[in-house]
C-alpha cells in the first residue's frame, strides 16, 4: 500500500488527557484503573474512568449532542492542538475532502439507559428531553465530529465491537486511495455505560481485580473509556524522520463464535499476516507488538498461539490494557497512539498488573518498560463476532524498503 | 479521482411489500402494482441450530438479502469481503437490555449482550457462510446506505475485488419507536465488482453532490424511502429495474448527497 502519515494524533484515557500526560504515566508504569464507582453500578470490578469528562460542555449550538460519549470526544479533540490541526487541514483541502471515520461500540447508549429510568409511569414513554439521533445512535460521535469541524465529506461510525477503531484506519486508507478524500480524521471514542459493565459481567468476563493480561491467574477484563484520534494524510515528499506512518492494515473474520475467539487464533493470525504483507515487511522486522491482551483466559491463549505461530517467541510484546483497561471500541485507536509514542520515543511499554506470566503462553511479554529505538510496531484489535484487525506502524526513517 | 465505479452483479431485496429481487423488479418496473404488506423474514436456515435460535430480525434480514445477492452473482459467500451498514442494531434486544438495566435486576443474559453489538449480523453472517474475509461494519444514521455504498465501492476499486454490501434496518419497539420511527424491516444487498462480468446488471459511478435527492413518484414507496435508511437505495434500484441509463441522486448526509451515474448498457468500460 501507499503509506499514510499520522500528521497529528492524540489520546485521552484514564492515563491522562493528551500525549504528554499519557506518556508520563506510561513512563511511571502507573495504571489508570481504580475500583468501580461509576453511576449506580454495584459490580466488584476496576474501571479506567476519565474523571474530566463530567466537566466538559459542548458548544451552545451543539447541545443536542450532549452525552458522555460526545463529551469525551470533545475532551479528546481538544488536546495536543488536534482540533486546530483538523481546522487547518480543512482550510487546506476543503471541507468536502476531509473524511471522518470514528470507531465506537456503544456511542451514547448511557443516555438511553438513564432515560429508561425516567419513563412515564402511565404511558411508558421516554422523557421528552431524550434525543435518539445525536446521542444513542452509533453514528452520533462521528456526526458530532463532522459538525464540530463543519465538514461535508464522507463520514461514518465504524462499529465492529472491539476492533472498531483499528478498522477506521482500513476504511480511511481505502477512501484516500480511491481519491474521494485527501485527509481523514480517524479515531475511537467509547465511554463507560451499564450495558458493557453488566454485559461483560453476564459473560463472566469481568475481573474483580485490575486486569492482568497474560498472567497465569488472569480472570477477566477491566473496562475503560478513551478518546483517541489521528489525522491521516498522504506522506509528504520530505517527511520528518520521526514522522509516524501507517504501513499496513490486515482484517479478517473468525467465522467461529459470537463471543469466543477461534481457539487457535486463526483469524488473528490472518489479520497480522495481511498487515505485514501490505506493509511489505517480514515478521522479523517488527520490533514490538501491542497485543489485544484483554486478560480473559480465551483471548490471551488464542492470541498467544497466533503470535507465536507467526513471530516465534522472541518479539517483545505487551498489552497496555493493564494500564488503560479495555477501552472497547476506542481500543484500536488508543493503542495505535500508544504505538506511535513507542516509535517516537523508543519506548516499549511494560504490561502492568501481570505478576506471574502464564507458562503456557510462550511469548516475550514485557513486564517492564524497555527503552530502545523502535522502527516498526504491530497493534492487534479483536472483537465479538470474530472480527480482527491488525495495524503496522513505522517511523519514516525506519523505512528501509 | 473523485468518482468511484463498480459493476452490480447481484441484488438481494426484502422489505414491506418486497419479498425478493425478482418480485420487486416487476413492481419497480411498474408491471405490477405495489401492495403494502409487512416484511416477511425467512428463518435463518443457514445458521447452526444454536445460533439460529438466537438470531434476531436484523440477522434474518441480513442473511436473506446477502445470500440472495450472492446467489444471483453466482459467487461463493465465503470468498467475498463485506460491508454491513445499518442505522441501528437489534431494536428488540436493545429495548430489553435498557429495560433490565433500569430495573432492580440488572443481570442481562450473555446472549442478549453479544447480540447487542452493532456487528452481530456481521458475526452471524461469517458463521453462516464461513467467510473469514474482511468486513466493515458501519452506521451513519439516515445516511447508512450511502456510507455503505461508498465503503463498498472503495473496497472494490482499491482492493480490486468483488465486495458484498448489505444495508439493513429493523424497527424498534416502544418506547424507542417513537424516538426512532422506522416502521418495518428493509434490507438490500448488492454484489459489486471492479470489472464487468457476464452477471453484471449495471455499471455505477458515484460521486458527492450538492444536488437534491431524487424523490419517488409512488407515494407509498416515497414514504418508505424517507422512513427507512436502507430504502434510500430505492431510486437506484428503480433505475436498474427499468433499465435506465441515467443519473440518479441518492440521499446521504444532511450536507451531501450521492450522484450515481447508472449505465445499464455498460458499453464504454
Amino acid at each position: 500500500m501507499n503509506s499514510l502519515w499520522l500528521s497529528h494524533f492524540t489520546a485521552t484515557s484514564s492515563l491522562g488527557c493528551g500525549l504528554s500526560q499519557t506518556l508520563a504515566t506510561i513512563r511511571k508504569q502507573r495504571s489508570g484503573l481504580l475500583p468501580c464507582q461509576f453511576d449506580t453500578v454495584t459490580l466488584d470490578t476496576f474501571i479506567g474512568e476519565v474523571p474530566q469528562v463530567d466537566a466538559v460542555e459542548l458548544p451552545a449550538q451543539m447541545t443536542a449532542f450532549n452525552c458522555r460519549n460526545n463529551r469525551l470526544a470533545l475532551l479528546g479533540l481538544s488536546q495536543d492542538g488536534f482540533a486546530e490541526a483538523v481546522t487547518s487541514a480543512t482550510q487546506k483541502y476543503g471541507a468536502q475532502r476531509v473524511g471522518v471515520f470514528i470507531g465506537t461500540s456503544t456511542a451514547g447508549i448511557l443516555q438511553t439507559e438513564m432515560a429508561y429510568r425516567r419513563r412515564d409511569p402511565q404511558s411508558g414513554a421516554l422523557p421528552t428531553d431524550f434525543i435518539y439521533r445525536t446521542t444513542h445512535n452509533t453514528f452520533s460521535v462521528a456526526d458530532f465530529t463532522r459538525h464540530y469541524f463543519g465538514l461535508s465529506g464522507p463520514a461514518v461510525a465504524v462499529s465492529s465491537a472491539c476492533s472498531s477503531s483499528a478498522k477506521v484506519f482500513a476504511s480511511a486508507r481505502r477512501m484516500i486511495a480511491a481519491g474521494l478524500i485527501d485527509v481523514a480524521v480517524v479515531g475511537g471514542v467509547d465511554s463507560l455505560c451499564l450495558t458493557t459493565l453488566y454485559g461483560f459481567n453476564s459473560l463472566g468476563l469481568i475481573s474483580a481485580q485490575a486486569c492482568r493480561p497474560f498472567d497465569a491467574a488472569r480472570d477477566g477484563i477491566s473496562i475503560g473509556e478513551a478518546a483517541a484520534f489521528a489525522l491521516l494524510e498522504r506522506v509528504p515528499a520530505h517527511g520528518d524522520d520521526d514522522a509516524v506512518l501507517l504501513l499496513g492494515v490486515g482484517e479478517s473474520s473468525d467465522a467461529h463464535h459470537m463471543s469466543s475467539p477461534h481457539p487457535d487464533g486463526l483469524g488473528a493470525r490472518m489479520a497480522m499476516q495481511d498487515a505485514l504483507k501490505m506493509a511489505g515487511l517480514r515478521a522479523g522486522d517488527i520490533d514490538y507488538i501491542n497485543l489485544h491482551g484483554t486478560a480473559t483466559q480465551t483471548n490471551d491463549a488464542a492470541e498467544s498461539k497466533a503470535v507465536v505461530g507467526l513471530f516465534g517467541s522472541d518479539t517483545p510484546c505487551s498489552s497496555t490494557k493493564g494500564a488503560t483497561g479495555h477501552t472497547l471500541g476506542a481500543a484500536g485507536s488508543m493503542e495505535a497512539v500508544i504505538c506511535a509514542l513507542a516509535l517516537q520515543h523508543g519506548l516499549m511499554p511494560g504490561g502492568l498488573n501481570t505478576r506471574q506470566l502464564d507458562p503456557l503462553l510462550p511469548i516475550n511479554y514485557l513486564l517492564d518498560n524497555r527503552e530502545k529505538p523502535v522502527a516498526h510496531v504491530l497493534s492487534n484489535s479483536f472483537g465479538f463476532g470474530g472480527t480482527n484487525c491488525s495495524l503496522v506502524l513505522g517511523r519514516h526513517n525506519g523505512r528501509s524498503h | 479521482m473523485r468518482t468511484l465505479t463498480a459493476y452490480i452483479e447481484g441484488i438481494g431485496l426484502l422489505g414491506p411489500g418486497f419479498k425478493d429481487w425478482p418480485n420487486s423488479l416487476v413492481i419497480l418496473k411498474g408491471h405490477q402494482p405495489y401492495q403494502a404488506c409487512p416484511t416477511l423474514l425467512p428463518p435463518a436456515l443457514s445458521l447452526p441450530a444454536a445460533e439460529r435460535r438466537r438470531s434476531s430480525n436484523i440477522v434474518k434480514l441480513t442473511l436473506a438479502t446477502g445470500l440472495e445477492a450472492v446467489a444471483a452473482a453466482r459467487l461463493n459467500a465465503a470468498d467475498l469481503p463485506s460491508v454491513f451498514s445499518a442505522s441501528g442494531g437489534d431494536g428488540d434486544n436493545c429495548h430489553e437490555i435498557c429495560q433490565m438495566l433500569a430495573s432492580d435486576d440488572r443481570q442481562i443474559s450473555p446472549t442478549r449482550f453479544h447480540n447487542s453489538v452493532h456487528n452481530a449480523a456481521a458475526g452471524y453472517w461469517s458463521i453462516a457462510t464461513g467467510a473469514m474475509t474482511a468486513s466493515s461494519v458501519l452506521c451513519a444514521h439516515d445516511a447508512s446506505f450511502g456510507a455503505g455504498l461508498l465503503e463498498a465501492l472503495a473496497q472494490a476499486s482499491v482492493d480490486h475485488c468483488q465486495t458484498l454490501l448489505l444495508a439493513c434496518d429493523t424497527r424498534y419497539p416502544e418506547p424507542l419507536h417513537k424516538a426512532r420511527p422506522i416502521q418495518d424491516a428493509f434490507g438490500v444487498a448488492l454484489v459489486l465488482a471492479p470489472t464487468r462480468s457476464l452477471q453484471a446488471l449495471a455499471k455505477i459511478s458515484v460521486s458527492l453532490t450538492d444536488a437534491p435527492a431524487e424523490h419517488l413518484e409512488h407515494p407509498e414507496l416515497e414514504t418508505m424511502r424517507l422512513a427507512i435508511p436502507a430504502a434510500r437505495s430505492l431510486p437506484l434500484l428503480q433505475c436498474i429495474a427499468q433499465r435506465q441509463t441515467t443519473r440518479v441522486v441518492l440521499d446521504y448526509l444532511d450536507n451531501a448527497r450521492l450522484a450515481v451515474d447508472v449505465d445499464v448498457e455498460m458499453s464504454a468500460c
